[in-house]
C-alpha cells in the first residue's frame, strides 16, 4: 500500500473528468450509457470502477481514450487528460494520448491480442508508433518488457502466438503491450476474469507493483474481491451513473448505496451457507473407480490427463471438483458423461455399467445425467428460440408433442423464467437468463445427476449468486446429485458438501468442505486457498 | 521425418484426386452415344468396314473395357495422354500449345481481380455508408452478368466505339486487356463481398480496439491487423477461381477468338475427341491439386494457427 498523501497536497490529477455523458445511437433507441460521470485519477493511485455488466464501466473507460465508437456521442463538462483539455482533441491529439499517455489492458487477452501476429510484434507496436526507443532497440526492449511482467524465457515467448500461451502468460503479454510506451495511466478492464485463482493472484500482484511504481491504474471490475486487493478508491456505477465514490475501505465496509450493498452481498463465500445438507443415503448414483485417461501428446509423448481417480456420488449430494486449469477436471467430467472412454477403470451409473459399453446401450441412461455447460451462449444453437431449445430436450425424453409447450413453460417457471421468454433467442437473453435456460434444458428429462462445468464463472457476481441459489434450491427439492466443477474455491465452498482437489490428474486432497478449507493438507489446496480474495476468507471466518 | 511424412501424404492424396478424375472422365465418355470411329474419320467420310476395324484396332477400341481402362491408366502413369483423334497429334503436345495463352489469361485475371478487390475493399469499408452501397450495387450487377455478355459490352465500347483496344488477336498485351477484364470483374466483385464482410468483421474485433488504443492510425490498423483476417476466406475463394480459369475459360476465349484450353475443350467435346477430353480433365485435376496446395501454403503464411510448427492441435 502506498503512503496516503492528503488530498489537498496531491499533484494535479492525470485524469480529471466531470459531467461526462456517453450516448449510443440516436432517436428512441438511443442508449444513455454514461450519465454525468465525475472522477479523478492521480499518479500511483488505483481507482476501481465497479458495477454489474451493462452499467457503463467500459463505455466510460473507452471515452477516456476517445474510442467510444463511431455511433457514440460523448459530451463532457470537463475532460482533462495529463493537463490537456481533451474535449478539443482531434484524431492526431487522441493518437498521441493512446498508448503513450493511457494504456489499455482490454478484457480477455485471447481475443484482445491479434491472433495472427506474434506477441512480440504486438508489444513492439506502441514502441514503433510513438517512437519512444530507436527502431534498432525495439527487439531488446520487447524482451525487457516481457521480463518485467514476469514472463519466463521472454526472448522465446516474444516469438509465440497468443494461442500458444497459457491464460496467465497471455494476460501478462497484454499488460506488457499496454506498458510498452510507458504510459502514466493504465486502464485495466476485468484483468483477471476467466483466470485461475492462482494465476489471478499473480496478475493482481503485478498490477499492484505497477501502481507502487507510480502508474495510475483505472481498474474496471465486477469482482469486489479483486477491487479490494488493489484499489485505493472505488466508484460504484449503476445504470450509467456513479452512485457511490470514496476510499475503498469506507465504501466496502460501510456501503451507503443499495447497489453497492447488493454487489457486496453477492461476493461468493461471504454469504451464509443455507444449512448442512442431510447426510446422503441410498445407493450411489455414480461410482467412478480408478479412472485413468492418457492422451497422445506431440511427437508421440503420452500425457496422463487423469491418473487413477475414484469417487462415489449419492442422491442429494454435491461434490465439488476443484483444481487449476489443466489439472484434468474436464477430462474426468467427460468420462463421467460417457463422452470419453477411460483407458483404465470403470464408471457405473445407477449400479449399471456406464463406461466401456456401446453407445446404444448407454442412450437410455443418458436421461439420468445431464450437463450444465460453462458458456451456454455457445452451447445453444443461436438460431433456436428458448421454446425449441428446451422443447428438444423434452421431446427426446419422450414428452408427447401436444404437452411440449406446457411442460416447457413449467420448466422455465421452475428456473425463475416464464412464458415471455419462450420466443427469445440466446443472444437476446442476459448471461444469467441463459444459464437458467441451460438449467431448464438439463432438468427436462428429470435427471438424477447434474454435471456442472464452471456453471457460473462467466457470470457477474450478483448474477452468480442468483444462479447458485437456484441450483441449491433445485438440488434440495429434486434430490439431485451434483458434480460441480470449478476453479473458484469460494463458489465451491458455498454450494458443496464434499470437495475433491485435483492436480496433474491426481486427487491430492478430498473430504468435507469445512475440513479441507480449514485445514488444507496439500500445498496445491493451500495455493488455491491463498488465491481466494481476503474479503471472502474473512467473511468465512466470521461465519 | 515428420515433414517427409506430411509431403508424402500430400502427394498420395494428390495422386488419388487425379486418378479419380481420370477414371470419371473415362467412364463418362463410355456413356456418350455414338461410334468413336466417326470422330476419327469425320462423319461424312466413306469408310469401308475393314478400314473401320483397322482404325478400331489402331486405337485399341476393339479390346474389352477393363483392358482399355488399364491400358489408359498405364499410359497416364507414363505421362502419355494418347493421341488426339482429330488433331492428328499427341494430346500432350496439343495441350502444351494451348497452355500458354490460357495461363496468361488465368494468371492475369486472378492478379487483376485480387488487386481490384483489395483496392475496392479498402476504399469502401470506411465509416461512410454510401460508397459501400454504391459498390454493393455494382458488385451485384457484375456477379449476375453472364460473362459472354460482359465481354461483348466491353468489346463494343472499348474496341468498336472508342477503338482503344484490338477486337481479337492473340499477340501483345493490348489484346489481353479485355479478356482479362471480362474474367476479372465478376471475380473481383465476389472477392470484394467476401473481403469487405471479413474486414468489417475484423474491425469489430477486440484486438482492433487494442490496436487503436496503442495510438495506431486507421490505415495502420487496417493494413497491419484487420486486412490479414479478411484475406483468409478470400484466399480460398481466389484459389478456386484460378483453378477453374486454368481449366479453360471456354466462353471468354470464344468471344474474343483466343486460342486456349477452353476452346480446345469445346472442340474436343463436340467432336467426341475422347483422348483430348480425358487429357483436359486430367490437366484440370492436376491444376486444381497444385492450386489448392499453393493456397494452403499461402493460408499458413497468413495464419500461424495453420502452421505445423505453431499450429493448434486438433482436439
Amino acid at each position: 500500500m502506498t503512503v496516503l498523501t492528503p488530498r489537498e497536497t496531491t499533484p494535479a490529477p492525470l485524469i480529471d473528468v466531470a459531467d461526462l455523458d456517453v450516448r449510443f445511437g440516436s432517436g428512441p433507441r438511443q442508449v444513455h450509457a454514461v450519465r454525468g460521470a465525475r472522477l479523478t485519477l492521480s499518479a500511483g493511485r488505483c481507482l476501481a470502477l465497479v458495477g454489474e455488466s451493462g452499467s457503463g464501466k467500459s463505455a466510460l473507460a473507452r471515452a477516456l481514450l476517445g474510442l467510444a465508437g463511431p455511433t457514440a456521442e460523448v459530451l463532457a463538462g470537463r475532460l482533462r487528460l495529463f493537463g490537456q483539455d481533451a474535449t478539443a482533441f482531434g484524431p492526431r491529439e487522441w493518437r498521441a494520448v493512446r498508448g503513450r499517455r493511457i494504456g489499455l489492458v482490454a478484457q480477455d487477452a485471447l481475443v484482445a491480442l491479434d491472433p495472427l501476429r506474434p506477441v512480440g510484434k504486438e508489444i513492439a507496436e506502441p514502441l514503433l508508433t510513438h517512437r519512444t526507443v530507436p527502431r534498432r532497440a525495439v527487439p531488446a526492449r520487447v524482451v525487457e518488457l516481457l521480463e518485467r511482467v514476469g514472463v519466463p524465457e521472454p526472448a522465446e515467448r516474444a516469438r509465440s502466438y497468443v494461442h500458444q500461451l497459457s491464460g496467465g502468460l497471455r494476460q501478462r503479454a497484454l499488460i506488457a503491450s499496454a506498458l510498452a510506451a510507458e504510459p502514466g495511466v493504465l486502464i485495466a478492464d476485468e484483468p483477471t476474469t476467466a483466470l485461475d485463482a492462482a494465476v489471478q493472484a499473480r496478475v493482481l500482484d503485478l498490477l499492484g507493483e505497477l501502481t507502487r511504481a507510480g502508474t495510475g491504474l483505472l481498474l474496471i471490475s465486477h469482482d469486489l474481491a479483486v477491487v479490494e486487493a488493489l484499489a485505493d478508491d472505488v466508484a460504484v456505477m449503476r445504470a450509467g451513473r456513479i452512485v457511490e465514490h470514496g476510499p475503498t475501505r469506507e465504501v466496502l465496509d460501510s456501503p451507503r448505496h443499495a447497489s453497492t450493498r447488493a454487489l457486496l452481498d453477492a461476493v461468493p463465500g461471504t454469504r451464509p451457507r443455507t444449512q448442512a445438507p442431510p447426510p446422503p443415503d441410498g445407493a450411489p448414483v455414480l461410482e467412478a473407480d480408478g479412472l485413468v485417461k492418457r492422451f497422445k501428446g506431440p511427437r508421440g509423448a503420452r500425457r496422463t490427463a487423469v491418473g487413477g481417480v475414484s469417487f462415489t456420488l449419492r442422491p442429494g449430494e454435491t461434490l465439488g471438483l476443484v483444481g487449476e486449469s489443466g489439472s484434468g477436471k474436464s477430462t474426468l467430467a467427460r468420462m463421467v458423461l460417457g463422452l470419453t472412454e477411460p483407458d483404465e477403470g470403470t464408471v457405473r451409473l445407477d449400479g449399471a455399467a456406464w463406461s466401456s459399453v456401446p453407445e446404444r446401450r448407454r442412450r437410455a441412461g443418458r436421461r439420468t445425467l445431464q450437463l450444465v455447460p460453462q458458456d451456454p451462449l455457445s452451447a445453444f444453437d443461436p438460431r433456436w428460440d428458448v421454446a425449441r431449445v428446451v422443447g428438444e430436450a423434452l421431446a427426446v425424453a419422450g414428452v408427447p408433442r401436444e404437452q411440449l409447450r406446457r411442460r416447457t413453460v413449467g420448466l422455465l417457471e421452475q428456473v425463475g423464467l416464464g412464458e415471455q421468454h419462450l420466443d427469445r433467442r440466446p443472444a437476446a437473453l442476459s448471461g444469467g437468463q441463459r444459464q437458467r435456460v441451460a438449467l431448464a434444458r438439463a432438468l427436462a428429462p428429470r435427471p438424477r445427476l447434474l454435471v456442472c462445468d464452471e456453471p457460473v464463472s462467466a457470470l457477474d457476481v450478483s448474477v452468480q449468486a442468483q444462479v447458485l441459489d437456484l441450483l441449491r434450491e433445485l438440488q434440495a427439492s429434486l434430490g439431485l446429485a451434483v458434480l460441480f466443477i470449478s476453479h473458484d474455491l469460494a463458489v465451491v465452498r458455498e454450494i458443496c458438501a464434499r470437495v475433491m482437489v485435483m492436480k496433474d490428474g491426481q486427487v491430492v486432497e478430498s473430504g468435507p468442505v469445512e475440513d479441507v478449507f480449514s485445514a488444507p493438507r496439500h500445498d496445491c489446496t493451500r495455493a488455491l486457498l491463498d488465491a481466494v480474495p481476503r474479503r471472502a476468507r474473512a467473511a468465512q471466518e466470521r461465519l | 521425418m515428420i515433414l517427409l511424412r506430411r509431403v508424402g501424404a500430400r502427394l498420395g492424396a494428390a495422386l488419388l484426386v487425379v486418378w479419380g478424375a481420370a477414371t470419371c472422365a473415362f467412364l463418362v465418355l463410355q456413356l456418350v452415344p455414338g461410334d468413336p470411329v466417326h470422330a476419327v474419320v469425320g462423319s461424312n467420310a466413306l469408310v469401308s468396314a475393314e478400314q473401320r476395324e483397322e482404325i478400331r484396332h489402331h486405337y485399341g477400341l476393339d479390346r474389352p473395357l477393363p483392358v482399355q481402362y488399364l491400358a489408359y491408366l498405364g499410359r497416364l502413369l507414363g505421362g502419355d495422354l494418347g493421341d488426339s483423334y482429330q488433331l492428328q497429334q499427341p494430346v500432350a503436345q496439343a495441350l502444351a500449345q494451348q497452355l500458354r495463352p490460357t495461363v496468361e489469361l488465368a494468371v492475369g485475371a486472378t492478379l487483376v481481380a485480387a488487386v481490384l478487390a483489395l483496392a475496392v475493399t479498402v476504399a469502401t469499408s470506411g465509416r461512410a455508408h454510401w460508397p459501400r452501397r454504391l459498390s454493393g450495387a455494382v458488385e451485384l450487377v457484375l456477379v449476375s452478368t453472364p460473362s459472354f455478355w460482359l465481354g461483348i459490352v466491353l468489346l463494343t465500347f472499348f474496341s468498336f466505339r472508342l477503338g482503344w483496344l484490338p477486337v481479337s488477336d492473340a499477340g501483345g498485351v493490348a489484346s489481353l486487356v479485355l479478356p482479362v477484364l471480362t474474367l476479372a470483374l465478376p471475380i473481383a466483385a465476389v472477392l470484394v463481398q467476401v473481403m469487405r464482410e471479413g474486414l468489417l468483421d475484423a474491425l469489430r474485433g477486440p484486438f482492433v480496439l487494442t490496436a487503436r488504443a496503442r495510438g495506431l492510425t486507421e490505415p495502420a490498423v487496417r493494413s497491419r491487423h484487420a486486412l490479414r483476417h479478411a484475406a483468409l476466406p478470400a484466399l480460398t475463394l481466389a484459389g478456386w477461381f484460378t483453378g477453374t480459369l486454368l481449366g479453360g475459360a471456354v466462353v471468354v476465349e470464344n468471344v474474343f477468338a483466343r486460342p486456349g484450353i477452353g476452346r480446345i475443350t469445346l472442340q474436343a467435346v463436340s467432336g467426341r475427341d475422347l483422348p483430348l477430353v480425358q487429357g483436359v480433365v486430367t490437366l484440370s485435376a492436376v491444376v486444381f491439386v497444385a492450386v489448392s496446395a499453393l493456397v494452403e501454403l499461402l493460408a499458413a503464411a497468413v495464419d500461424p494457427r495453420l502452421r505445423p510448427a505453431t499450429g493448434v492441435p486438433a482436439a
